[in-house]
C-alpha cells in the first residue's frame, strides 16, 4: 500500500514539474482514467433533480479528487491558481448590501433540503450549515466537520473587510481554500444572493443569537 | 423498552441544556447517545428479517422451483457461515467481483429461474426488494463476530479495490462532495451522527461491519447497497444503480480496509 | 398473514427474563401516503402466559414503534417450561408463539 502511494506522489511531482498546467492522477492498476470513466458511466442513472451531468467535474473537483496529489508540495501552485480563479468568480452583492435578516438566515442554516432526487423542485434550497458547524448556542444538534461559528461576528467585528471575506467564503469557499470541504453556495447556485445575505446576517448582525 | 429509550433521549437533552456547551458536556452528550444505542442493541428487529431470510434460503421459489441451498457465496455451495466476512470477492463462474447482494442475484437467477432486472430496478421500499433484503440480513447474521478477511489478490479484485478507492475520493455534484468529505477524519459528526473514518481499519469496520442494519426511525432494514445509495443521494449525485460496479468497488475498498476487524451484523441504527 | 415472534426466556435465581420481538407494522393512523391517510393498525394487547396462568398483560397504543421489542421479568418459572406470548391488534387479528425457558 505504502509503495504505490509514494510512487504516485513521485510520478505526480515529476509530471507536475514537466507540465505544471495538467493535474495528473495516478491510481493503482486497473483504475486508470478510461476504466474509471467507464465505471462511472455504467454505474449511475439519472433521477429527476439529479442529472448525470453531476458526474462531470470542474477543475477544482478534479484536482481535489486525488488527495495524494493535491496535498503534495508540487501541487501548491495549482491550488493557488484555482483559488485565484474561484475568487475572481465571486459575485459580490450588486447593491452593496451584505446583510439580510438573521431570522431567515437561521432557517436557511437549519435546512438541509435541495438538489437531491427526493427534493421537489418547488422548494427553496437549504444551506446545510448546521450539518457541519456549530452556529447559535440554542441549537445543540450540530456537526463538527467545519469549525464552530459561535460568536463569529462578535470575535471579528462587522467591518466592510470582514463582510467581504465572509461573503467570498460562503459564495465560493474554494476562493480561499481550493480543497475546502464546504460547498460553494453561490458559485454552484445552491443559495440565492438574498439567501446568502440572510446567512451573512446570522453570522455578523450584532442582534443575531450567534453574537449574543 | 419505549420508556427506556425515551429516558436515554431525555438524559441527552437534559445534559445538553444543563451546562452550556463545554467540552465536558459534549462528552456527556456523546455518552447519552451511546447509552441510547446500547439500549437499541438489546432487541434488534433485524432478527425478524433474519428469520424471514433463513426461511427464504431453504424455500423452493420461482419458475425453476429451486432453493438457494446450492448457492455458492464463495466458501462452498450452500455454505453461509462466515461467507459475508469474505465478501466481496472474485467469482470465476461469473468472471466478476461480487458483493453479497449481487451474488444473491446470481443465485436467484440460477436456482429460482427469475428475471432479476425488476429486483435491480425496484425502489428499496418496493415489494420486489423484500426477498433480497431478508436474505442479505440472514447471511450477514451468519458472519456476526467473524473477522473480516477481504484481501484483494485476483487482478480483478485488485482493480476493484483501486477503483473503489478512487470512487471514494471522487468529488462531484452541486456540492463538491465525495465520500471522503465526511468519512476521512476521526471524530467528526453530521449534526449528532458520528461519522466513521473509512480510510483506516477501525473506522472502516464501524461502517462496513455494521450493515445491513435495522433503522429504528424508519422501521426499515437497510442493506449496504441501500446505505451507499442514500449516501450518494445526500451527496447530490445521480442514483447509483443497485449492485453496479461502482458500489461493489466501494465495498471492496471498505471491506479490504476493514480486514482484521470483526463483523457486527446485522446492526441497528437510530 | 402474520410473522412469527422471536422469544427468548432465561431463568436465573427463580426469575425469568423474557425478551420478545414482534413483527408488526404499528401504523399510527397519522401517516399520509400518496395523499391518503394510512389507517391505524397496531397491537393493542399483549398477554404472556406461563402454565396456563397469565403473568403479564400490556395495553398498547399507536405510540409503540414498528416491530416492537418487549422485555419483562416474572417470578416462579423453571427451565424447560413453556412461556406463551399472544398479541392482538385493533383489527382483531392475533398471533400466539411459544418458547421454552432456558
Amino acid at each position: 500500500m505504502k509503495k504505490p502511494i509514494l510512487a504516485a506522489v513521485a510520478a505526480t511531482a515529476f509530471l507536475a514539474f514537466a507540465a505544471p498546467a495538467t493535474a495528473q492522477t495516478a491510481w493503482g492498476p486497473g483504475a486508470d482514467d478510461a476504466a474509471f470513466q467507464a465505471m462511472l458511466r455504467a454505474s449511475f442513472r439519472e433521477r429527476p433533480g439529479a442529472p448525470l451531468t453531476r458526474l462531470e467535474q470542474d477543475p477544482v473537483q478534479a484536482f481535489c479528487s486525488d488527495p495524494a496529489a493535491s496535498q503534495s508540495r508540487a501541487a501548491a501552485a495549482t491550488a493557488e491558481r484555482l483559488e485565484r480563479e474561484n475568487f475572481a468568480a465571486v459575485k459580490f452583492p450588486a447593491d452593496g448590501q451584505f446583510l439580510g435578516d438573521w431570522r431567515r438566515g437561521e432557517a436557511i442554516a437549519q435546512s438541509g433540503r435541495g438538489l437531491t432526487w427526493t427534493d421537489g423542485a418547488n422548494q427553496a434550497n437549504g444551506g446545510n450549515c448546521y450539518n457541519c458547524h456549530q452556529i447559535s448556542e440554542a441549537e445543540i444538534s450540530f456537526g463538527t466537520i467545519g469549525p464552530s461559528l459561535l460568536g463569529y461576528g462578535k470575535l471579528r467585528g462587522n467591518t466592510p473587510e470582514v463582510q467581504r471575506t465572509t461573503w467570498a467564503k460562503i459564495w465560493n469557499s474554494k476562493s480561499s481554500n481550493a480543497c475546502s470541504n464546504m460547498p460553494r453556495a453561490g458559485h454552484m447556485g445552491i443559495l440565492t444572493e438574498a439567501q446568502i445575505k440572510d446567512i451573512m446576517a446570522l453570522l455578523l448582525d450584532p442582534q443575531s443569537p450567534v453574537n449574543k | 423498552m419505549k420508556r427506556r429509550w425515551y429516558g436515554a433521549a431525555a438524559a441527552v437533552l437534559a445534559l445538553a441544556f444543563g451546562g452550556g456547551l463545554t467540552a465536558q458536556t459534549q462528552e456527556e452528550t456523546q455518552r447519552g447517545i451511546e447509552a441510547y444505542r446500547q439500549a437499541l442493541q438489546q432487541g434488534n428487529p433485524a432478527e425478524l428479517f433474519e428469520a424471514q431470510g433463513e426461511e427464504l434460503w431453504k424455500k423452493p421459489m420461482g419458475p425453476r422451483n429451486g432453493t438457494l441451498e446450492q448457492c455458492d457465496l464463495g466458501v462452498g455451495p450452500g455454505k453461509v457461515a462466515g461467507a459475508y466476512a469474505r465478501l466481496p470477492r472474485y467469482f470465476a463462474d461469473t468472471d466478476k467481483v461480487q458483493d453479497l447482494e449481487s451474488r444473491l442475484l446470481t443465485c436467484m437467477e440460477r436456482y429460482w429461474g427469475i428475471d432479476v432486472q425488476p429486483v435491480i430496478d425496484a425502489a428499496y421500499t418496493a415489494p420486489a426488494k423484500r426477498e433480497i433484503i431478508a436474505l442479505t440480513t440472514y447471511v450477514s447474521g451468519e458472519s456476526k463476530d467473524v473477522v473480516v478477511d477481504v484481501r484483494p489478490t485476483h487482478p480483478k479484485e485488485r482493480a476493484a479495490f483501486e477503483l473503489g478507492k478512487r470512487m471514494f475520493f471522487f468529488q462531484g455534484g452541486s456540492h463538491d462532495f465525495s465520500c471522503a468529505t465526511c468519512h476521512s477524519e476521526d471524530g467528526k459528526r453530521i449534526r449528532l451522527q458520528d461519522l466513521p473514518n473509512i480510510t483506516e481499519r477501525k473506522g472502516s469496520a464501524l461502517g462496513w461491519g455494521s450493515w445491513p442494519a435495522y433503522r429504528v426511525s424508519a422501521g426499515q432494514m437497510w442493506t449496504m447497497q441501500w446505505r451507499i445509495q442514500d449516501c450518494f443521494r445526500q451527496m447530490r449525485f445521480p442514483e447509483p444503480i443497485y449492485t453496479s460496479e461502482a458500489t461493489i468497488a466501494l465495498s471492496v475498498y471498505m471491506a479490504a480496509t476493514a480486514s482484521g476487524e470483526t463483523m457486527r451484523t446485522p446492526g441497528i441504527k437510530r | 398473514m402474520t410473522s412469527p415472534m422471536r422469544i427468548r426466556a432465561n431463568v436465573r435465581d427463580g426469575v425469568v427474563d423474557v425478551r420478545v420481538l414482534m413483527a408488526h407494522e404499528m401504523e399510527t393512523g397519522q401517516r399520509v401516503e400518496n395523499g391518503r391517510p394510512v389507517p391505524a393498525w397496531f397491537i393493542n394487547e399483549v398477554v404472556a402466559t406461563h402454565n396456563g396462568k397469565t403473568v403479564m398483560t400490556a395495553q398498547w397504543g399507536p405510540a409503540v414503534s414498528k416491530n416492537p421489542y418487549l422485555q419483562f421479568r416474572f417470578r416462579g418459572g423453571a427451565a424447560g417450561e413453556k412461556i406463551a406470548i399472544k398479541w392482538t391488534d385493533n383489527r382483531g387479528e392475533s398471533r400466539t408463539d411459544e418458547a421454552t425457558i432456558a
